[in-house]
């Protein structure tokens, strides 16, 4: 079955992730109902973009940078990975997160390694 | 699609059955095949396939009484050589497996019933699908064009003024996005039909509109978008003859198409609707639509396309009745409220209560800031003022209107209504 990568991005200026409990509670019954659903695979909240830190290794050396990949008016502010049948299930999911109404949820589909593999593994035996 | 159907070329035109196939039945043999091979490119390859091999077959062996049978074998067997070929894909077992149980499943007699209306919802998942939100707009427009209606990605390239390259990489990235996002082919359940029907009826109507509203481009071309989006409204009615806003929306387009030719003089001047030529209106078009229009009203859901319609038919009456347009448009206004209908609105009331009673509907929209530049509304502004009597605020009117003009035929007709004026 295919799988969903859904990113939750929330406006800087909104409310940090655990401020509001009658929001995280929200949120612990939509985790639930995922689980309820058999399509949720994992998960995490992040902290604020204030703590976050950039890497990178250019020419051997290593540069680390305070601060987000993107300066953006909303930030990555979490995930969930789903197991859904097709698009529209994971997009049905993605309606219903708590935060939908002032933040944006990305939904992409996950890379079957797996299937890459076996792809690559078939087209080196058929050519010896 | 289906008018066409009369005069079937026989089995000594083989090449001119193909040719009809091709218009005919290709969408429908297409969309069977998205089905049962589950990949859009494999079955645009194999159906290409499909017809190739009919020319000669059908040169050979004669041309067969069910060529959309016949077409949909053959494609399926074309898939299956394809995905044989194919050195690298995973289910590639899988596939084979399913594509041999449906191939030996074929033609039960009891099923062909069955079987017809499977492909008559074949045709209604190849639409939604084609006209999955989660695909651009642009693409979706172009990807109906491609497997709908079977335009080719350079004939889509011309209508819309973008390079060929930029046409079919546009095409190929919302087939792919289909496949690697898993976007499900099908109709949509109950609970989204509302919401994504729209996004169809949208679709079509936009096809219809860029045929229609030609602000350039090659007019031949756009002539064939509106062929193209009444077909595909057909499609829509007959698969779905229940809901009054595809009847709606098929009457729409019918019945602005009959005027299609009424719309430009011989210099190629645009003709106002008021001063139109009526003998040059296609009265076969009017005919149908009225006639769409009125299986739609029983259904008794007014909608935005009904009320468009309505609007459309009353202006094709001997005598036109301006109030009860003004209230079409007042109904229109509270369902979808925009500056387009509220500019009508205005036209329309300035013809049954006279022109202050236009002028006041237009004075909010005029003190509006976002409306500054559009440019309907300063040439409907010009024309209620001249009919007020205010020659000098008219002049001015006409000349924003003009300079806001994008469309060289509108933009004469403003010049000409200015020059008028002065005399």
């Amino acid at each position: 079955m295919p799988q969903y990568m859904l990113l939750i991005y929330t406006p800087v200026d909104g409310p940090p992730p655990g401020s509001d409990p009658e929001q995280t509670a929200k949120w612990f019954e939509y985790t639930q109902a995922l689980q309820d659903a058999g399509v949720h695979i994992g998960g995490e909240a992040l902290q604020p973009v204030d703590s976050a830190t950039t890497v990178r290794v250019r020419d051997g050396e290593t540069q680390i940078i305070d601060g987000p990949f993107a300066e953006t008016k909303e930030f990555l502010a979490g995930y969930y990975a789903l197991d859904c049948p097709d698009l529209d299930t994971a997009l049905g999911w993605a309606a219903k997160m708590p935060n939908i109404h002032y933040g944006t949820t990305e939904v992409r589909p996950v890379v079957d390694f797996s299937k890459v593999m076996a792809e690559a593994a078939q087209a080196e035996a058929q050519q010896q | 699609m289906i008018s066409r159907d009369e005069r079937r070329p026989g089995a000594d035109h083989p090449a001119a059955a193909v040719e009809q196939a091709f218009r005919e039945e290709r969408a429908a043999v297409l969309a069977t095949l998205i089905r049962h091979v589950g990949d859009f490119q494999l079955a645009e390859d194999a159906v290409q396939d499909a017809f190739a091999s009919a020319v000669a077959t059908w040169e050979r062996d004669g041309v067969p009484a069910n060529r959309g049978a016949w077409l949909t074998t053959t494609a399926r067997r074309k898939a299956i050589d394809r995905l044989r070929r194919t050195r690298s894909l995973a289910d590639r077992a899988d596939r084979l497996a399913e594509l041999a149980r449906i191939d030996a499943q074929e033609h039960r007699p009891d099923d062909a019933e069955a079987e017809e209306s499977a492909v008559a919802d074949d045709r209604l998942r190849l639409i939604f699908t084609c006209c999955h939100p989660a695909l651009a707009l642009p693409a979706r427009v172009a990807l109906t064009l491609r497997m709908l209606g079977g335009l080719t990605a350079g004939e889509i390239a011309r209508a819309f003024l973008v390079t060929e390259p930029t046409m079919r990489q546009r095409i190929s990235r919302a087939k792919r996005k289909i496949a690697d996002a898993h976007i499900p082919y099908r109709v949509p359940p109950d609970d989204q039909l509302p919401d994504r029907l729209h996004g169809v009826l949208m679709v079509v109507y936009l096809i219809f509109n860029e045929g229609y509203d030609a602000t350039e481009g090659d007019r031949l071309v756009r002539g064939e978008l509106c062929s193209e989006a009444i077909r595909l409204g057909r499609l829509l009615a007959k698969l779905m003859p229940d809901d009054p806003e595809v009847l709606g929306l098929l009457a729409l387009m019918l019945l602005h198409d009959s005027r299609r030719g009424a719309r430009v003089d011989a210099s190629g001047r645009y003709v106002p609707l008021d001063q139109q030529d009526r003998s040059r209106w296609d009265q076969g078009r009017i005919r149908e639509g009225v006639r769409t229009l009125e299986r739609a009203l029983p259904l008794m859901r007014p909608g935005p396309y009904q009320l468009q319609a309505a609007i459309a038919a009353a202006h094709t009456e001997p005598e036109t009745d301006w109030r009860q347009i003004a209230e079409l448009y007042g109904a229109l206004g509270r369902i979808t409220p925009s500056a387009v209908v509220e500019v009508n609105r205005a036209v329309a009331v300035a013809f049954a209560h006279g022109a202050a009673a236009g002028l006041g509907l237009l004075a909010p929209l005029l003190d509006d800031a976002a409306l500054q530049s559009y440019q309907p509304l300063h040439a409907a502004h010009a024309e209620l003022l001249r009919r007020a009597g205010d020659e000098a605020g008219a002049a001015r009117a006409y000349e924003r209107a003009i300079d806001l003009s994008s469309n060289a035929v509108e933009r004469t007709e403003l010049e000409h209504r200015l020059a008028r004026l002065r005399t």
